[in-house]
């Protein structure tokens, strides 16, 4: 019998953090096994976020560093300004890259920094317990949302994509979502062309934006949750190739 | 039979997500909890067709997916690689 | 002998800092240092290195810890409002003991304050103003020469100690032309290799650049290897400059541009036939404790000149430890001490305090 699947070295041989049937634990696998068939675990650079993902450099075997919350893209600029030959990618979470890094993340895209964005989007802020966040949707209900979402107080759900694919210095934008089989797929192809990009010289910022399964904080089984991003969170989060 | 999983069961949390996914039903969870005390997902490899579809949403990369594609003709419906679903080592 | 060149302080800062091997600056505009961003976003370039404006001082010290991050030499330079934005970067610079140089050229505070020239960011430079046990490094030049020669100081002094190293300078510094020499000098210091930077695990183990520790016991363990780091810094580092003490009342301390304002006064008093003197700060962390202390078994009398309200004085007065009284003059929100006014204080101390109750002379 022949192996069509194993586990790829790029991902560090131990189990993670991450509650069971978090997204972060697919995103974290694709992402290396994404780095793996370019090749270039040798020269990439991780950024990890504040966040569940904040011990992103236990489970990727790359160089990696850990940053203040929001300043990933910052930081990576810094980084792949001064590097230009090393790949560099910034993962983050929706609190992270849509809240307190709303500013950095519109700039590395303004500035058409050369960079890979990893952003997944479980509407939640997960680490610190389940507040709303930026991309919380409507009558969701958080720990800061106690009544659901309701846009007068609390305004939309923040569609970053969206936002993220006027700017020209953007080359590449795909949301995707990680709501089952086909979608995981659809997400690993996007994840490994917005690298891809980077490798070849794209001259401008990759973002893909993964809507994401919480379920500790959405308070459902994994597969509840996976059916709730198909179902309710598609619907605010269009999924599709926005750009490039 | 066409395929086999293997799984890591220490760092299987039991999500649940490749039971839910698996077109076979072939994966079960285990009675026996592993030693973070999670109950982790137990393959019984009944009718598996090595489809991959397990290994492609499981959050904790635990699944190992083999086929037997020496008798590519008489597999049986939909032949769905599991292409892009990782690294395939001869 | 490389020839003279008549230089504002902020751009002939910017070109030292070219000249010590700067890899990349990253800068965001603030009146009284926007000249530096300016003269980096025409030579940087020309010399193959990186500029980016930011998109704020959040960003520049974001940057600043990624390219440091690679080993590369990283600096920014803001004023006040802008290094108060960069607290939470200095402290991170320092949590995962990274290298890096920052400028600070002061204008009034608090607040949106003014753009004229301060000293009222003292404490925050000293005792730092981001979260944690953490120092950085603090340089007071006083001259435009000074700001040219504290440039390679300063990325030597990072590369060294892995950590932050602040310029703390100011708007008269940063505006005023002087004549200085510009010239590449090989520095006498063995810096450690960077064999912690983030170039890619080519054929090694992967290399990590945190600040987070969340094992039981571990961030003690970092806070107390980076104390050992630090008294390594007070003990080789400390810099200061005494100027005509012998037989001194009264010893202004004063560092910076008030120093420049305080040897005036002290040359003037010396004509009057007061007998002043100067100890002039030069590292501000840190701090010459020592020296001020051994001054104060000696001199009875102590003058703080500084522009803000009072802060280094408390340095001061803990090295003084009650050996002497400390007295302090100080000018704010942009206010400069006048040479008179000092003097007028030194002779009215040394009138009074001076010999007669033998507290200016301590054995």
């Amino acid at each position: 019998m022949k192996t069509v699947f194993a586990r790829t070295a790029v991902l560090k041989d131990c189990s993670t953090h991450y509650c069971p049937g978090c997204g972060h634990g697919i995103a974290h696998r694709l992402v290396a096994e994404a780095i793996d068939e370019l090749g270039i675990q040798g020269r990439t650079i991780g950024i990890a976020p504040v966040g569940c993902s904040v011990l992103l450099y236990d489970y990727i075997d790359v160089d990696c560093i850990e940053v203040a919350h929001g300043r990933a893209p910052a930081v990576a600029t810094g980084m792949k300004r001064t590097n230009p030959d090393k790949i560099v990618f910034s993962y983050q979470g929706d609190g992270d890259l849509a809240s307190i890094g709303a500013a950095e993340i519109l700039h590395a895209g303004h500035r058409g920094e050369q960079l890979t964005v990893i952003f997944i989007n479980n509407a939640v802020y997960g680490m610190t317990g389940g507040q709303m966040a930026p991309t919380t949707m409507l009558n969701q209900v958080t720990t800061t949302s106690p009544k659901g979402r309701s846009a007068v107080e609390q305004g939309y759900p923040l569609q970053v994509s969206e936002v993220m694919a006027v700017l020209p210095g953007v080359v590449y934008v795909e949301r995707t979502a990680l709501d089952g089989g086909a979608g995981v797929r659809k997400t690993k192809k996007a994840i490994k062309h917005a690298f891809e990009l980077q490798v070849e010289g794209a001259p401008g910022l990759a973002l893909v934006e993964v809507l994401s399964p919480c379920p500790t904080y959405w308070r459902m089984p994994p597969a509840k949750a996976m059916k709730r991003i198909r179902e309710e969170m598609s619907k605010f989060f269009p999924v599709g190739r926005l750009k490039g | 039979m066409a395929g086999k999983i293997t799984i890591d069961i220490e760092k299987c949390k039991g999500c649940g997500l490749c039971v839910a996914v698996c077109p076979k039903g072939s994966i079960v969870i285990s009675s026996e909890s592993n030693a973070k005390g999670y109950f982790p997902a137990r393959p019984t490899n009944v009718d598996c067709t090595g489809c991959g579809e397990c290994a492609v949403v499981c959050p904790d990369a635990v699944i190992t997916v083999y086929r037997d594609d020496s008798r590519k003709a008489g597999s049986a419906g939909q032949r769905r690689e599991a292409n892009g679903a990782g690294v395939s080592r001869g | 002998m490389s020839e003279r060149v008549l230089m504002c302080g902020n751009k002939a800062l910017a070109e030292a800092a070219i000249l010590a091997g700067c890899d990349a600056y990253f800068g965001y505009p603030i009146t009284p240092q926007n000249e530096i961003p300016a003269y980096m976003s025409r030579r940087m370039p020309e010399e193959g290195r990186v500029f980016v404006q930011s998109e704020s001082e959040l960003a520049a010290i974001s940057m600043v810890f990624g390219a440091s991050a690679t080993g590369k030499r990283a600096m920014t330079t803001s004023s006040s409002p802008g290094i108060s934005l960069m607290q939470e970067g200095i402290s991170y610079l320092a949590g995962a003991e990274l290298p890096a140089v920052v400028v600070n050229v002061m204008r009034g505070g608090p607040g949106l304050g003014n753009i004229a020239p301060s000293q009222s960011d003292y404490f925050q430079a000293t005792r730092g103003g981001g979260h944690g046990d953490y120092r950085t490094i603090v340089l007071a030049p006083s001259t435009v020469q000074e700001m040219v020669d504290f440039m390679p100081l300063a990325f030597d002094l990072a590369d060294q100690y892995t950590m932050t190293v602040l310029v703390l300078a100011d708007g008269i510094l940063g505006q005023m032309m002087e004549p200085v020499v510009l010239e590449k000098k090989q520095s006498k210091r063995k810096l450690p290799p960077k064999d912690w930077a983030l170039t890619g695990a080519n054929g090694r183990k992967q290399h990590i650049v945190r600040s987070l520790w969340l094992a039981d016991g571990r961030l003690e363990e970092q806070n107390r290897k980076l104390q050992t780091k630090y008294e390594q810094v007070l003990k080789n580092e400390v810099l200061f400059e005494d100027y005509r003490l012998e037989g001194a009342e009264v010893v202004v301390v004063a560092y910076g541009v008030a120093a420049r304002i305080a040897r005036s006064a002290v040359d003037s008093a010396r004509e009057e036939g007061i007998a002043a003197g100067l100890i002039r700060p030069i590292t501000l962390w840190p701090f010459p404790t020592e020296r001020i202390g051994k001054a104060a078994d000696k001199y009875g009398l102590f003058l703080a000149v500084e522009m803000n309200m009072g802060q280094m004085v408390e340095d001061v007065r803990l090295a003084v430890e009650g050996k002497a009284s400390v007295l302090f003059h100080g000018r704010s929100g942009g206010g400069v001490p006048a040479v008179e006014d000092i003097v007028g204080i030194l002779r009215q101390a040394s009138g009074s305090g001076g010999g007669e109750k033998g507290v200016g002379k301590r054995k």
